[in-house]
């Protein structure tokens, strides 16, 4: 059982390392997003009082490589069907949970890897995380960022027939969780709308989780922001399984 | 019912098995044995429901209604079962074109739970008959078409399995490659008693391999038998001459079902 995991794991990781275009490719946007948002809205942030905008947005800009790179693993499904490996592994004497787990796992931790690229890269460009105390608990909370939204992904890859409904699910899905994360503003003071739509995207908890573990304002708090991501993974894993071990070829 | 002590001298047992999609029948109650060690060739028009056929006997797509055993086992009570006891060879690529030759095979023998000590033996005896050993390192990506197709055939063989399903095989391979490969299945067939079961649309090549043919029409079997008897019946010469005059001369317009719209597709990404 671990081996099958384990194997499956591998080739997540295998595949993502082969892909050097889509690895420089998924590093161009965030290094993107830090320079022209952090600089170009600099400014302004600073005198409306809320301090350093690039401080302020680096976690956001992690946590929003990491949302992209998990989606994009878990439809990687998609990708199989169209071009014939799932069956290889949907005839294989090993339960469709086992190979669910096992392909989660490493397209969470591509996506894992990611975000600590752009950790990097947001410190290249000019970020300073103010303390370094809780430099665990934002892996920790990466690491379940990125299971969250990698499970999501096999879950809606594994109602799709093909590439066809990518561009919507990018736009009508990946593309709100992004733009309503708390990613790119601050929480507090929103109309109370948007704050709503805030609350119920799980991205936000990971991108306050982050920000408090990098040393910068927390609006939840540690807690909350575990509890929700811990559990929305569950459920996301709950429904990606059971979609998954009902697909047909 | 198919019972398992009734069922020790035959691989496959198919009773009236159906397949619909929507209000469509691709497969339509049809019945039929394959028994252990033989090479069985299961033959038809494009679109006549032999894919759709494996598929249900694979574990891939439940039948709407029917029973089947494959190895003594029921692919819908007890898939893993039934897994473990066959390989197979899908009519489309099913390779991961990002890994290596080796690797393709590797990540095949772990879920297939290959002991450690075998697998890597096993997986060089296999490449080195498809004559891939010297490129067990090269992405499958940079590989041609007949070299894919000779992995995929290595790599059903790689967990010994009892029975082997085959897909259109030898499409697209040279006949230097498609006689090594039959040559290959016909020792093991003698030797270990493997059970072969496949398509083709070469009927020269069925009437070569195959000990029993069925024939399937528009998901109905219209004809079973050796190709001796085959061509007895209908009084022709080859096999080609008798599947033509069961099946009829008309060319299938084949409905455009979504497997075939990904078919396509697969055409133009690999362009
Ligand atoms: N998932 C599906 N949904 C709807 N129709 C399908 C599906 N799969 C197959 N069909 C239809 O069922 C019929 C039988 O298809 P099948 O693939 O079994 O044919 P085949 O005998 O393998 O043909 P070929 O020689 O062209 O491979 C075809 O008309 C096909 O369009
Ligand atoms: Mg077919």
């Amino acid at each position: 059982m671990i081996r099958t995991i384990y194997i499956l794991w591998l080739r997540q990781l295998k595949r993502y390392v082969r892909s050097r275009s889509r690895i420089i490719g998924s590093l161009g946007q965030p290094l993107l997003f830090l320079l022209a948002l952090g600089y170009g809205f600099g400014p302004v942030f600073q005198k409306a009082g809320q301090g350093n905008y690039l401080e302020f947005l680096a976690p956001g800009v992690i946590a929003m490589s990491i949302l992209f790179t998990a989606i994009f693993s878990g439809m990687e499904i998609i990708w199989d069907k169209q071009f014939g490996f799932l069956k290889e592994t949907l005839v294989a004497p090993v339960s469709r949970l086992n190979i669910m787990i096992g392909r989660t796992l490493g397209g969470a931790t591509v996506a894992t890897l990611q975000g600590i690229i752009v950790f990097f890269i947001s410190i290249a460009a000019g970020f300073r995380p103010t303390s370094l105390t809780f430099l665990p608990v934002a892996f920790l909370i990466m690491a379940l960022t990125a299971l969250l939204f990698t499970a999501m992904g096999t879950a809606i890859a594994s109602l799709l027939e093909d590439m066809q409904g990518f561009q919507m699910i990018m736009n009508f899905l990946v593309m709100p969780i992004f733009f309503l994360s708390g990613a790119l503003f601050p929480l507090a003071g929103l109309p109370s709308s948007i704050f709503i739509a805030a609350s119920a995207n799980p991205l936000t908890y990971g991108v306050d989780g982050l920000r408090g573990g990098l040393g910068g304002q927390m609006h939840f708090g540690f807690g909350i922001d575990l509890a929700v991501l811990t559990g929305v993974t569950v459920l996301f894993l709950v429904i990606g399984s059971y979609l998954f071990s009902k697909i047909e070829i | 019912m198919l019972q398992k002590e009734k069922t020790d001298n035959y691989s496959i047992e198919v009773r009236n098995l159906t397949k619909k999609f929507g209000g469509f029948t691709a497969v339509d109650n049809i019945s039929f044995s394959v028994k252990r060690g033989e090479t069985f060739a299961f033959l038809g028009p494009n679109g006549a429901g032999k894919t759709t056929t494996i598929k249900m006997l694979t574990t891939l797509l439940r039948p709407t209604t029917g029973t089947m055993l494959v190895n003594g086992y029921d692919p819908i009570s007890n898939q893993d079962a039934v897994r473990r006891s066959f390989g197979i060879v899908f009519q489309d690529p099913s390779l991961d074109d990002e890994l290596t030759a080796y690797e393709n095979m590797e990540f095949h023998g772990v879920l297939y739970k290959v002991p450690d000590k075998i697998l890597k033996n096993k997986i060089q005896e296999l490449l080195n008959f498809v004559e891939l050993w010297d490129r067990k390192n090269d992405a499958v990506k940079h590989f041609s078409g007949g070299m894919k197709r000779r992995l995929e055939i290595a790599r059903g063989l790689l967990h010994t399995p009892e029975v082997l399903f085959m897909d259109e095989p030898t499409i697209g391979l040279d006949p230097q490659t498609r006689n090594s490969i039959w040559k290959y299945l016909k020792d093991l067939n003698g030797t270990a008693g493997i059970t072969v079961f496949f398509t083709t649309h070469y009927m020269d090549e069925a009437e070569r391999v195959a000990d029993r043919v069925a024939i399937i029409d528009q998901g109905k079997i219209v004809a079973e038998g050796s190709p001796q008897d085959l061509k007895k019946t209908t009084g022709t010469k080859t096999l080609e001459e008798a599947f033509l005059s069961l099946t009829g001369k008309k060319i299938r317009e084949e409905e455009s079902g979504s497997i075939d719209q990904m078919r396509m597709n697969r055409k133009m990404w690999s362009r």
